[in-house]
């Protein structure tokens, strides 16, 4: 099956204060339909640029300086901008972090649902106003037609992020992308957004990347997984084989330095020592490699390209043959 | 040692008040807090869990004397410090220290690394000459893993996780007895979060330290408590040891919260139901009548809407629930 979303060998910078910084370099990435991806990694691993450039919301500071991001078979990253603004919320939709700041306050929730559909679907207004009461009763949204005058502000944090995502479905993308989507809310509402959001996924066809740092969270709702770290990609794989199987030492460390429910409380946890690198001053070859127990002579020379070392699982590390 | 317990919190209620219009008159009160009663062992790990608004925060801050409550009685050390402030406090907080959760917002942008953690020394007057004060500072550093240079920087040249090293200095700097942590990793990178529970555990160890320990992640708080008490709305609804806790959960609360964590292992959430929680946290402001959980409750019966459920001891397990 033809890839839905492919990137490859992405780089991106940002011009700073203090210079360049190299955000992302050469990503690349495979999603077909249907699939959900989790890109998973620490602050400043790249995982949220990753997605901001496939919506080319990279801002004035951001710059794709290598590499391709096709979609459908079209290059995002040559099309003009007014193409990208056809793409953008309609076959493409984002669904923020924040709840609370990415929904316009004075703005009704209905005006804001109904507009995607209007923009991308060419209805008439009323039309996408009766079709966004449909969605929020979707996204179950208690007495959805009456809600559609409200204003974010009358909406708790869980009710914004069901809009959001009634907003993200609006147009029936093929590809959604959730950034820590339920990072700011409560566990027992988390668990209920992110059923709702894969259960609609799965009825659209479309496919989701989900942007996450919480290990649970992939190992309960991603098919595939992409480990970030120091802007790269260190490895990807299926999410059992990859928590049953994890081949490079920051994703091995980072799977035993989680206390798990079954584990023996009260022991020392395993840790990975030092800090995740700054993308300012990253460090020479592989980016891990001053935390790395295992490091060779090799690691700090070059950086270990991503290679297949299984089936459906790539790696990118000189440790292991 | 008469007594056992360092820390005793007996029906305490903390309530806020509501405001309205320019004059802010008084129109009701939110009850943040609403009867909480537990103990705290010497050289024990305790923890409070709970969702946003279950007033888990506010418990701790009204041990530390930073919260007026309403009523209730909290002895700390045999001493019964409800209602005490400024000066009474002042003695007892160098017993009793806090370590919060935004490493960011906690330490003055303005003090160099070296003279936050010695503060609480200067404060209290124990400061000494100033040769023992340095060595001092430097004791504290080495204890958390910091090196004795970096006392001369500034907050801002630290990550997450070396401020919550900082942090954990500060309030060790008067050898408490007592340290609250308030979600003390929630918002360190994955990676981090496992070396301050190492030093948490090591410290507690080496000092004889007790915990109250403040959080929402369930896999943590199994980690490194030795008693656990659940919090819904102001209220415990079920406490008991670690063990007792989570492989018996009874409350129907508990058994929601652990079920809304996903675990870190595909092949178990794959042979796991998904049985999710209905519905949301009430408002605080119109807590549900009977027992406040009821509202979204699979098991709830006609008196859960009616009557609110007293203390009862199940097995090891003390908890408020008409199922049992």
């Amino acid at each position: 099956m033809d890839p839905l979303l492919a990137i490859s060998d992405l780089s991106v910078t940002f011009a700073t204060d203090r210079g360049h910084v190299q955000a992302l370099d050469g990503v690349s990435l495979d999603l077909v339909a249907g699939e959900t991806l989790a890109i998973v990694g620490e602050s400043g691993s790249g995982k949220s640029v990753t997605a901001l450039s496939v919506l080319g919301l990279l801002g004035d500071s951001g710059q794709v300086k290598t590499g391709k991001i096709e979609f459908e078979g079209e290059d995002l990253t040559k099309v003009p901008a007014s193409r990208l603004r056809e793409i953008r919320g309609n076959q493409i939709a984002f669904i923020f972090q924040e709840p609370m700041s990415s929904l316009n306050p004075v703005l009704t929730i209905g005006t804001q649902v109904a507009e995607p559909i209007w923009l991308h679907h060419k209805k008439s207004w009323p039309e996408a106003i009766a079709e966004a009461g449909k969605l929020l009763a979707k996204v179950a949204i208690p007495d959805a037609e009456q809600r559609l005058e409200d204003y974010p502000h009358q909406f708790s944090g869980g009710m914004r992020q069901r809009v959001m995502i009634a907003m993200a479905l609006a147009c029936q993308p093929r590809l959604i992308i959730a950034d820590e989507p339920t990072t700011a809310l409560d566990v027992t509402v988390q668990a209920q957004i992110l059923s709702l959001l894969k259960n609609l996924t799965k009825e659209l066809g479309s496919s989701l990347i989900l942007i996450t740092h919480d290990l649970g969270v992939v190992a309960r709702y991603a098919d595939k997984v992409a480990v970030m770290y120091g802007g790269r990609i260190v490895e990807t794989a299926s999410a059992l084989d990859l928590y049953k199987n994890p081949k490079h030492p920051y994703t091995n460390g980072l799977m035993a330095s989680i206390p798990k429910l079954d584990g023996d409380p009260g022991s020392r946890l395993f840790t990975i020592e030092g800090q995740p690198p700054d993308l300012s001053d990253l460090p020479a070859g592989c980016a891990f490699h001053p935390r790395c127990p295992h490091v060779h002579e090799a690691c700090r020379a070059g950086k270990p390209p991503l290679r297949s070392v299984a089936p459906n699982h790539e790696l990118a590390c000189f440790g292991y043959d | 040692m008469t007594n056992p317990n360092i820390l005793e919190v007996e029906d305490l209620k903390v309530h806020f008040p509501i405001t309205e219009g320019l004059l802010k008159r008084q129109v009701g009160s939110i009850a943040a807090v609403n009867g909480v009663s537990f103990h705290i062992r010497r050289g024990e790990t305790f923890s409070l869990v709970g969702e946003s608004g279950c007033g888990k925060s506010t418990t701790a801050l009204s041990v530390l004397g930073m919260q007026a409550i309403l009523s209730g009685q909290i002895i700390f050390d045999g001493e019964n410090i409800t209602g005490w402030t400024g000066a009474q406090m002042r003695h007892i907080r160098r017993k009793m220290q806090m370590v919060y959760q935004d490493p960011f917002g906690s330490l003055n942008p303005r003090m160099k690394v070296g003279a936050i953690i010695g503060e609480p020394l200067r404060v209290h007057g124990l400061a000494g000459d100033r040769e023992k004060y340095r060595a001092r500072i430097k004791h504290l550093m080495s204890t958390v893993g910091l090196l004795e240079e970096m006392s001369e920087r500034y907050p801002h040249e630290f990550s997450g996780g070396q401020r919550q090293r900082i942090s954990i200095a500060r309030a060790l700097a008067l050898e408490p007895q007592l340290i609250i942590c308030d979600e003390p990793v929630s918002a360190l990178d994955v990676s981090i979060q496992a070396q301050v529970i190492n030093l948490l555990m090591e410290l507690q160890e080496r000092l004889g330290l007790t915990y109250l320990f403040i959080a929402h992640d369930l896999s943590v708080v199994r980690h490194i408590s030795d008693r656990v008490a659940v919090m819904y709305l102001g209220k415990i609804v079920e406490e008991a040891d670690r063990d007792t806790l989570f492989k018996t959960p009874k409350h129907p609360y508990t058994k929601a919260l652990l079920g809304a964590v996903p675990e870190a292992d595909p092949e178990l959430e794959a042979r796991r139901a998904e049985q999710l929680i209905i519905g949301e946290i009430p408002s605080l402001r119109s807590p549900p009548m009977g027992c406040t959980f009821h509202t979204r409750c699979a098991q709830a019966m006609p008196i859960c809407s009616i009557d609110s459920p007293t203390l009862k001891t199940v097995d090891a397990t003390a908890l408020t629930c008409h199922l049992y």
